[in-house]
Formats: structure tokens, C-alpha cells, sequence
């Protein structure tokens, strides 16, 4: 077994019992990085040094016969749309292509003082808006188990470098799906926490009232582990909760007899991809078999998520990112004579042509006349579709669902329909808009692509998420990593 | 609801961004195919429905009027494009 | 003839420590953008937290205004491009104001004027442009960006341009007595403008509205809304129209002019804020707040006059200085007749003061110190020459009055026959002027006093010494 192929626990025992170092961990995956990257394109920048000096610190303290936390010596990955002190954060924008910020997000600081290496910085859809890593002013990124297909998004990534190796664990965004849709098209885990059990502080914001920072491990324990490393308030988030309810002490091999888990019909209906709906109904016995009760349920707006969706999200991001004006840092267009021109210059030439439309779509749904119409009705039906979760789970602890209705699709065959390309994560909206937790893990192979399952849990359940997908996930065993196809050697 | 070139470029005069000719076009109709797809919205119901901000209801969440260290001055003028002295330098605005 | 109706924006800066999302300090002074951080240069991935004195000097504002406060709010963002915007949007309220429904009341030429407070709502500064024409550019500090502001708005109530200069008197005396703001209008944390319109005399409607900024004095609001009243009659009156305009105030011509044209009114796009909480105003806290707010102005100086039997005049000047009133209560108190204590402390101490640049509060002579040295006088221990020669040093030393006069030998004589010595003694050395006495120049007496003032080293008490001598001078002729 190659180090880069070890997942967290396996490394944090190796350390533990010498049998290498968290520099060599450090180098396997650099190594990893150099060898995979050309064809890959996860990240945006590579933090060797610093990787390798916050690896040593790992090592001393080892020496000095200190505890290690189980993430300490363990290589992360960053979407770049976290803050990261003196490390250029980009968010695949031209906007910020040579910013570097002079602070760290909250998430990124707790995974360091836990010890964890930070390789780098990932590729997403610019300022997180995408489902495809398409969008990145820079480059599109690739699926491991298709190099002619995407991997998903706009955590792509961050996906790709822990599904491929490169990384152990990676932190991701959700918005409406960032992190469990390339989850899903990576056959990885990906998790979404409850709206404000992770901080925001640092995550550029994309739609403030839905982003959640979450992770990406290839196993449901290294996940668990890593969320429990994120949660926990933050004094500078304000929307970040105080004593959550989530009992990290339970044991995750808890199983899940007499769970009672939903399967609502609206995520069955047309639009879905028959071999995906047949993936996921497989995995939906297997959860029967280990002794859940199933049954069907309904959420009735379900159909409505998506537009709700994009009038609340652009509407937000409209505002959040009226900030980038060329005017304290960033780029800043040449020639104006005027503010008024530097600042319409310099966001027309920094912005690429996807988040120029959400812009305009979320300054439109907020303009004066249009309001109600737009966003008043969204905060409206946002009220109903999580009063439909609501009722839900006073009659099942868990949903199922798939988390696509597709596998990966090919590099190309969406840009160019915007709604097409907002149907990948009609799967995942919902929750966000409902603030609840789901998490998606692989639940097998359509022509050797993988499908995401997802699991969806009041808030603060997250720990009955993670023991059903544990459950899951020992029963079937899975491969982790994928075999290369497209001349990639698995060094 | 069909979005006229002419409301597109009312919309991004609003956005501050500056679009050719050929994008108002393109905009005008992909947003238009989007808020064509959100009248499905309309058909629900919500006279009665209270709207929703936030998923989870926090309240009262402040903070003491304490004095934390701010960036030194050196970091925030290193932040930006343009300086002169202590001050961040853009382009004359005009008053109004 | 024309009506007027005119309502006020005005804008303050809170004196909270630090600013209202972040912890940078609000002090002024600091080199430009030493004073920033993140959250209130908008840094992507930065976040508010919102100050809870902020909001309590916000409530105490409201309730000092007699407003409504909201028992739930929140706050939402204003959307609009300006380089000393760093968000892109300023975070301010919009329909739920922490306080609306109020009113100030204030005298105007010895009339009761009442103008009611639309609303008073919490948000934050921006930043400050300095325009340099010359080299074409504009240089920007962030030190006040984020700094807590009030925005409060009148209804349409003030009729001239006095009442809008009396209102903002009585505002800001409010203001600094409850201690929310030190509103220097010339130092820009307070912040006018003006909405105004005129109207036919008796017709219901009011014209167009115009708004007037940039008003940078007192005076420079009752001058502007002079001249504007002025000009809007001028054109109604020849029948032409009122344009809907924002018009700013020219402080070195004297004249307003247009800024902008109000047909394309600005759409801000107002939403909730999602990066803040919703903000629950209970009636514990609102208690807590309204028992922290002192007696105001207005009731002050009403119970100064009816109770301590003060003048107006001196009430008024005892309460334009809220430390000195505190001062002069402390005393007052202490059973110090208040007509006494007022007459002193608005000469006599407020001399010294003003000599030694000092303010009330580093006085060393505190209450119970100016207490004593108002009873030495009263009780005619020492004389009141003497009380002010001495009054510079006791502010300064805050040794007590008693053992000052005691240890310097200052207290009064009023031993008849110790004085006798120095009166029979100054006739004796000063035979030119007794003689000019007696010729009937009556100035000799002045002078006989001073003498014996002189021989006494100043302790004699006068009106004795004038009896004694005027006794023996005049028994001599007989
Ligand atoms: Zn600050």
C-alpha cells in the first residue's frame, strides 16, 4: 500500500507507530501532486514549504512525545475560497487572482492547530458558482475516473484532489450542493453541515444565508473526524451556533437497526437517470437489509427548490460581491478616468460571464418593483420547503436520496445552457435552503462513474448521518480510489 | 416575464457592469429562459406564509464594546492597487 | 404667502470604544488606515458582529426622544457603489427602526415647539474621500468606516429655518446628556440635512421636496434653509416649478446648488442582512437602558426654576453644561443655598476654569470642598474678596477650604476692638487725608478703608471697618 493511499486513521497509526513520518506523508502527497496534477488540474496553488514546515512541527512534536490529534500530520487540501494569511486566495477569479489575504478563515486555522498539512489551495467554479469547476477563470478541472468529464462543483477541486490522492481530506463550500455533488461525481464522501455549526469567518461569501464549509475524506470515519475539527462556534461569525447539539462521542459503528430512514418520491420522479435511480434504490436495500425501516414519504415543494434557490442565492451574491470594486484590493481595471468607470471596468473585466449573470439575476430579483415578486416570494416558499422537511422528520429520522440526478457529465456539454447546468444539483437545494445536514457517499457505478447517495438529517443529526453511512459503507466496501483512465499512472 | 436588452443593461448599470451589446443580448435571453422557469412560483399559495431569512433562528448574538488590534497600516495598503502616502489612491470621484 | 415645511436627517456618530461590527477603535486622530481590519475594510470572507453598547446608546437615543422601540428588529443592507463603501453596501435598518414615533420638544422665542422623530435607526460609517483636483485623484481613508452611526429623521414638522437651528440645539443638548454622541457638527460626527418644501399658505399639498447636504455648521443650516426658502418661494411666485432635486449647501457663497437631479431615484435594493441575527429588545434591557438615561435638559431646567428657586437665565446656563449641572446638584445637595452656589459657580469658578483651560470634571475642589467654602462666606468666616482670591488655588491644590483660610490666617476679623486699633491707627498715620475728610471730600473714607484694610492684611471686615471709622472720625468733630 503507497502512503497516498492511506486514509487518516491508517496515517495517524503509522505515525504513531513510526513507521514514517508526517514529512514523508507530507512528500508522498506532494509527490502525488506533481505526478497526477498536469492531467488533473485540482489545484491552484501548491503550498510546498509551508506543507513541509508545518509537517516538521508534527514530527518535533512527535519527538518530544507529545499527543497527536488524529488529524495532526494528516495532508488537507483548501477550496481557494478560504482565507489563507500570506497564501494567495483566489476563488478561481481574475478578480482575486494575486490577492493575499492578511487572515486565515476560522476552518483553516482549527485544521492547522489540529496539526492537519495543508498541500494547497483547489480549483472551483469561480466565487463557488458552478456545478462543473467550468467556470474557474483559470482551468477546468478534471474527474479522475473520466478526464473527459467534470468533476463536479464548484468544490471540483477539492473532490478530485482527495478522490485522486493528492489529498487526504479537503474542505469544500456548499451553497446548493458544492460539496455533495462533486462528492458524488468523485465517488467520495462529502458532508454538509447544519446551517452555522461551522464557521463561516474567512469563506468568501457566495450566498451568506446557505454556505456552509464542509469535508471531503474517502472514508465515512476520516470524515467524521475532520467535522468534528470544523464545528464549534465562532465569535466572529455571528450566524455560527453556540453549543450545538451534536454528541461527537458516539461511536460511529452504532448501526442503524430500526432506523427509520425516507425515501421521498419527488427525488424518484422524471429528469432522473434511470441507472442512477437504480444505483441508488440498490443502496436503499442494503439499508434495509442492516435492519432500517424504509419507507416512502413526500416533499411536496421539492420541485420549487430550484427556483427558490436561484432568487435567494444570486440575490445574496449580488450584494456579497459588490465588494470587489477595484477600489482596496483586487484587480483593478487600466484607464479609467473616473470612480464610477474604475469601478464598472474593473468588475466587468474581473468577473467571468457566470457570475456576471447570477449578479445580474440577483440584482434584478431585488430591484425596486420586483422585490416581492422575486425575493419575498423565495423567503416564502423557503418557509414551506423546510416546513416539508419538518414534517418529514417527526415521521423518519433519515432521507435518501441520490445526490445527482446524473453521473459526471462531459467537459463542455453544459456551458452553454445555463439551466441545464442548475439541473446537476436539483437534488441538493433543498437542504440548504432548509439549513440541515446531508452528506453524500458512493453507492456504486454507472459505466465505471461513480453515484452519489445522499443522506439527509434533521439539524444537528449529523451524527446519525455519519453512523448510517458508516453502516453503509462497511457492508458494501467500495474502492476509494479510482483507476486512472486517459495514460494517468497510479505511481 | 421576457427581460428586454434595454432592462439588461438597466440591470447592470445597477450591478456596475458594463456589457456589450452582443452580451445584453445573450443575458436578455438566458435570464429570460431563468425567470421564465421561476413563474412556476407563482402558482403556489403564500398569502399566509411568513418568510424565511434564516434557516435557524439565532437571536441577540453581540459582542462587548471592546478594542481588538486592527491590520497594521502597512497590510492594508499593501492590499491596494494604488497608493499615495498613507492614503489608497483612486481616480477623482465626483461629488454626488 | 407661503408655508414651509421642512424635515431633518440627521446623522450621528456614537461614542462607542470601538466600532460597531468589529473591534478597530474609533478614536480620532490615528494615522490614516491604522485604524482597520477585515471586517471593516470588506475584506472577502469577513463577517460583523454587531457591538452591544451601539445598540444600547441607540435605544437610550429612542427612549430620549420619546420614540417607540421596536421589541424585535434587525438590520439589513443597503445596496449602493461609492469608493468609501467598502461592501458595496452599508448595513443599516430598514423597515424595523429600533426607535419610531417620537418627539422633541424645545423653545423657540419663548414658544413650545414640538416636532415629531419619524424613526432613529442604527447603521454604520463609511469612509472619508479627500478630492484632490489637481492631480485628478481621490485619496481614501478607512479609519471611520464602520464607525457607529444614528440616523434620526423628523416628520415634516419645522416651519423656518430657526426652529430647524433650535431643534438641532435641543437635539444634540439631548444627545450629549445622555452621553450616545459628542456631535461636533465641525469634526462631522454630526451630520445635517435637510428635506424641504413650501406650499401655497392653506393648500393641503405639499410642493416637491428638495434635499439639501453638505451643511457643515449650525449656522450653515439656518443660512442654507434661508436661502433655499428664499429661492423656492422666488420661483413658485414668478410660476415657475420646483424641480425634485438634491441640492448642496455652498459654505463660502452662501448658496445652495444642484448635485443631482432626482428623477433616477436611487434603488438600494434594501434585504435582510443574513451575516446578523435577528436582534430581540426585551423589557429587562430596555429598562436597564431607560434607568441609565439622567434627568434631560428641558425637565432640568424647569426643576431648577420652580424648586431651587434658580433664575431662567442661570438654569439655562447651569444645564447647557451637563458636568457643571452634575457639579452644582453635588452642592446644592450639601444644603448650600442654590442661588448662591449658581451665582458662583457661573462667575467665579467658571473663570478659573476657563483661565486654567480645565473642565469641570478635573476640578480638584470637588463638591463637598466648594460646599465648605460657600458656608466660610455665607457665614461671613471669611469675606468674599478673600473666597476668590483664593478660589485659584483651591481648584488646584483641592486642600480644604477651612484649613486653607485656618493655616493662612485668612478668616475675618469681626473683633470690634482689634479693628478699632487699626482704624485709630490708620487716623493717626494719616493726617492728610483725615483732614481732606473733614473738608468734606467723601472719597477719604475709600481711602481711610483701604488703609486699614492694608494694617489688617486684608482681614478686617469692611463693613465694620466703615462703621468704626466714620464713629471716630465724626466723634473727633464734634
Ligand atoms: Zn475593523
Amino acid at each position: 500500500m503507497k502512503i497516498y493511499e492511506l486514509n487518516a486513521s491508517e496515517i495517524h497509526k503509522g505515525l504513531r507507530h513510526k513507521d514514517f513520518s508526517a514529512r514523508e506523508v507530507a512528500q508522498a502527497h506532494l509527490y502525488r501532486i506533481e505526478q497526477t496534477d498536469k492531467d488533473l488540474k485540482a489545484f491552484v496553488t501548491v503550498t510546498t514549504e509551508q506543507a513541509l514546515r508545518a509537517a516538521d512541527a508534527v514530527d518535533a512534536k512527535m519527538s518530544r512525545g507529545e499527543e497527536l490529534h488524529p488529524l495532526s500530520g494528516i495532508p488537507v487540501a483548501v477550496k481557494d475560497n478560504m482565507c489563507t494569511t500570506g497564501v494567495k486566495t483566489t476563488c478561481s477569479s481574475k478578480m482575486l487572482e494575486s490577492f493575499v489575504p492578511p487572515y486565515t478563515a476560522t476552518v483553516v486555522n482549527k485544521l492547522e492547530q489540529a496539526g492537519a498539512v495543508v498541500l494547497g489551495k483547489t480549483n472551483l467554479d469561480e466565487f463557488a458558482m458552478g456545478s462543473s469547476t467550468e467556470n474557474s477563470a483559470f482551468f477546468t478541472t478534471r474527474n479522475p475516473y473520466d478526464l473527459e468529464r467534470v468533476p463536479g462543483g464548484s468544490s471540483g477541486g477539492s473532490a478530485v484532489a482527495v478522490a485522486a490522492g493528492q489529498a487526504v481530506i479537503a474542505l469544500g463550500s456548499d451553497t446548493g450542493g458544492s460539496i455533495r455533488q462533486p462528492a458524488a461525481f468523485c465517488g467520495i464522501v462529502g458532508v454538509k453541515p447544519t446551517y452555522s455549526l461551522v464557521s463561516r469567518y474567512g469563506l468568501v461569501a457566495f450566498a451568506s444565508s446557505l454556505d456552509q464549509v464542509g469535508p471531503f475524506a474517502r472514508t465515512v470515519s476520516d470524515a467524521a473526524w475532520a467535522l468534528e475539527a470544523l464545528a464549534g462556534h465562532d465569535p466572529l461569525d455571528s450566524t455560527s451556533v453556540p453549543n450545538a447539539p451534536v454528541d461527537w462521542s458516539q461511536p460511529l459503528d452504532k448501526g442503524i437497526r430500526g432506523l427509520k430512514v425516507g425515501v421521498p418520491r419527488e427525488y424518484f420522479a422524471d429528469g432522473m437517470e434511470p441507472a442512477v435511480v437504480k444505483s441508488v434504490r440498490e443502496a436503499i436495500k442494503v439499508f434495509e437489509c442492516l435492519g432500517a425501516e424504509i419507507s416512502e414519504i413526500s416533499l411536496p415543494h421539492t420541485s420549487y427548490a430550484l427556483p427558490t434557490y436561484y432568487i435567494i442565492a444570486p440575490a445574496e451574491a449580488s450584494s456579497n460581491l459588490a465588494r470587489f470594486d477595484g477600489v482596496r484590493y483586487g484587480f483593478r481595471a487600466e484607464g479609467a478616468t473616473n470612480q464610477e468607470e474604475l469601478i464598472s471596468l474593473s468588475r466587468s473585466q474581473g468577473f467571468g460571464p457566470e457570475v456576471k449573470r447570477r449578479i445580474m439575476l440577483g440584482t434584478y430579483a431585488l430591484s425596486n418593483g420586483y422585490y416581492d415578486a422575486y425575493y419575498g416570494k423565495a423567503q416564502k416558499v423557503r418557509s414551506l420547503i423546510k416546513q416539508d422537511f419538518d414534517n418529514a422528520f417527526s415521521q423518519v429520522d433519515i432521507i435518501l436520496s441520490p445526490t445527482s440526478p446524473t453521473t459526471a457529465f462531459k467537459v463542455g456539454a453544459r456551458v452553454n445552457d445555463p439551466l441545464s447546468m442548475y439541473m446537476a444539483d436539483l437534488c441538493t437545494f433543498a437542504v440548504n435552503l432548509a439549513g440541515i445536514p446531508a452528506l453524500s457517499l458512493n453507492c456504486g457505478f454507472v459505466e465505471g462513474l461513480p453515484v452519489g447517495l445522499q443522506l439527509m438529517g434533521k439539524a444537528f443529526s449529523e451524527m446519525m448521518l455519519l453512523q448510517a453511512a458508516f453502516a453503509y459503507e462497511q457492508t458494501v466496501k467500495l474502492p476509494q480510489l479510482p483507476v486512472f483512465k486517459g495514460g494517468l499512472p497510479n505511481v | 416575464m421576457r427581460l428586454t436588452p434595454e432592462q439588461v443593461q438597466k440591470v447592470a448599470e445597477l450591478a456596475r457592469l458594463q456589457l456589450s451589446l452582443d452580451e445584453r443580448e445573450r443575458y436578455a435571453e438566458q435570464l429570460s429562459a431563468v425567470l421564465g422557469y421561476f413563474n412556476m412560483l407563482n402558482s403556489l399559495d403564500t398569502v399566509n406564509v411568513s418568510p424565511t431569512s434564516h434557516a435557524l433562528m439565532l437571536k441577540n448574538v453581540l459582542r462587548e464594546d471592546q478594542v481588538r488590534p486592527s491590520l497594521s497600516q502597512q497590510q492594508v495598503m499593501s492590499l491596494a492597487p494604488e497608493l499615495s502616502g498613507e492614503l489608497v489612491a483612486i481616480p477623482r470621484t465626483f461629488e454626488g | 404667502m407661503y408655508e414651509t415645511a421642512i424635515g431633518m436627517e440627521v446623522h450621528l456618530e456614537l461614542c462607542t470604544r470601538s466600532k460597531v461590527f468589529c473591534g478597530c477603535s474609533t478614536n480620532y486622530g490615528g494615522a490614516p488606515n491604522s485604524q482597520a481590519c477585515p471586517v471593516c475594510l470588506g475584506l472577502p470572507g469577513s463577517l460583523p458582529v454587531l457591538n452591544k453598547r451601539a445598540v444600547e446608546f441607540a435605544i437610550k437615543a429612542s427612549l430620549a426622544l420619546n420614540c417607540e422601540v421596536a421589541p424585535e428588529t434587525k438590520f439589513d443592507r443597503k445596496n449602493y457603489f461609492y469608493p468609501d463603501l467598502v461592501k458595496g453596501y452599508q448595513i443599516s435598518q430598514y423597515d424595523k427602526p429600533i426607535g419610531r414615533n417620537g418627539y422633541i420638544e424645545f423653545e423657540v422665542e419663548g414658544v413650545t415647539r414640538r416636532v415629531g422623530i419619524r424613526r432613529v435607526h442604527l447603521e454604520e460609517d463609511t469612509g472619508k474621500s479627500f478630492h484632490d483636483v489637481a492631480a485628478e485623484r481621490t485619496y481614501l481613508d478607512f479609519n471611520r468606516s464602520g464607525v457607529p452611526l444614528i440616523e434620526i429623521v423628523t416628520e415634516p414638522d419645522i416651519r423656518s429655518s430657526a426652529e430647524a437651528k433650535s431643534y438641532l440645539e435641543a437635539l444634540r443638548e439631548i444627545m450629549e446628556y445622555i452621553e450616545v454622541s459628542d456631535c461636533r457638527i465641525e469634526e462631522g460626527s454630526m451630520r445635517c440635512e435637510a428635506n424641504i418644501s413650501i406650499r401655497p399658505t392653506g393648500s393641503s399639498d405639499y410642493g416637491i421636496l428638495n434635499e439639501i447636504k453638505n451643511i457643515g455648521s449650525l449656522r450653515g443650516v439656518q443660512r442654507a434653509l434661508e436661502y433655499e426658502i428664499k429661492r423656492q418661494t422666488e420661483l413658485v411666485s414668478s410660476g415657475g416649478i420646483v424641480l425634485r432635486q438634491t441640492r448642496r449647501w455652498n459654505e463660502s457663497e452662501l448658496k445652495t446648488e444642484v448635485m443631482r437631479t432626482k428623477e433616477e431615484a436611487h434603488d438600494y435594493r434594501y434585504f435582510p442582512e443574513p451575516d446578523l441575527v435577528q436582534l430581540v429588545i426585551d423589557n429587562s434591557w430596555l429598562n436597564k437602558c431607560r434607568s441609565e438615561i439622567p434627568e434631560l435638559p428641558r425637565a432640568r431646567r424647569e426643576r431648577y426654576v420652580r424648586e431651587l428657586g434658580i433664575t431662567p437665565y442661570d438654569a439655562e446656563e447651569l444645564v447647557a453644561d451637563r458636568a457643571l449641572a452634575q457639579y452644582f446638584e453635588g452642592v446644592a445637595r450639601l444644603g448650600t443655598e442654590p442661588k448662591l452656589a449658581a451665582n458662583w459657580l457661573l462667575s467665579d469658578l467658571r473663570r478659573e476654569l476657563n483661565q486654567a483651560s480645565l473642565a469641570i470634571e478635573q476640578v480638584k475642589l470637588r463638591e463637598a470642598g466648594f460646599s465648605e467654602l460657600m458656608v466660610l462666606v455665607s457665614s461671613g468666616a471669611i469675606g468674599s474678596k478673600t473666597a476668590k482670591d483664593i478660589l485659584g488655588e483651591l481648584v488646584h491644590s483641592g486642600v480644604s477650604p477651612a484649613a486653607y483660610v485656618k493655616e493662612k490666617g485668612l478668616a475675618q476679623l469681626s473683633d470690634t476692638s482689634e479693628i478699632e486699633k487699626f482704624v485709630e491707627q490708620a487716623i493717626a498715620d494719616s493726617p492728610k487725608i483725615v483732614a481732606d475728610y473733614r473738608v468734606g471730600k467723601e472719597r477719604a473714607l475709600t481711602a481711610l478703608v483701604g488703609v486699614v484694610m492694608k494694617l489688617s492684611r486684608g482681614k478686617a471686615k469692611p463693613e465694620l471697618v466703615n462703621d468704626l471709622l466714620t464713629q471716630k472720625l465724626n466723634k473727633g468733630r464734634l
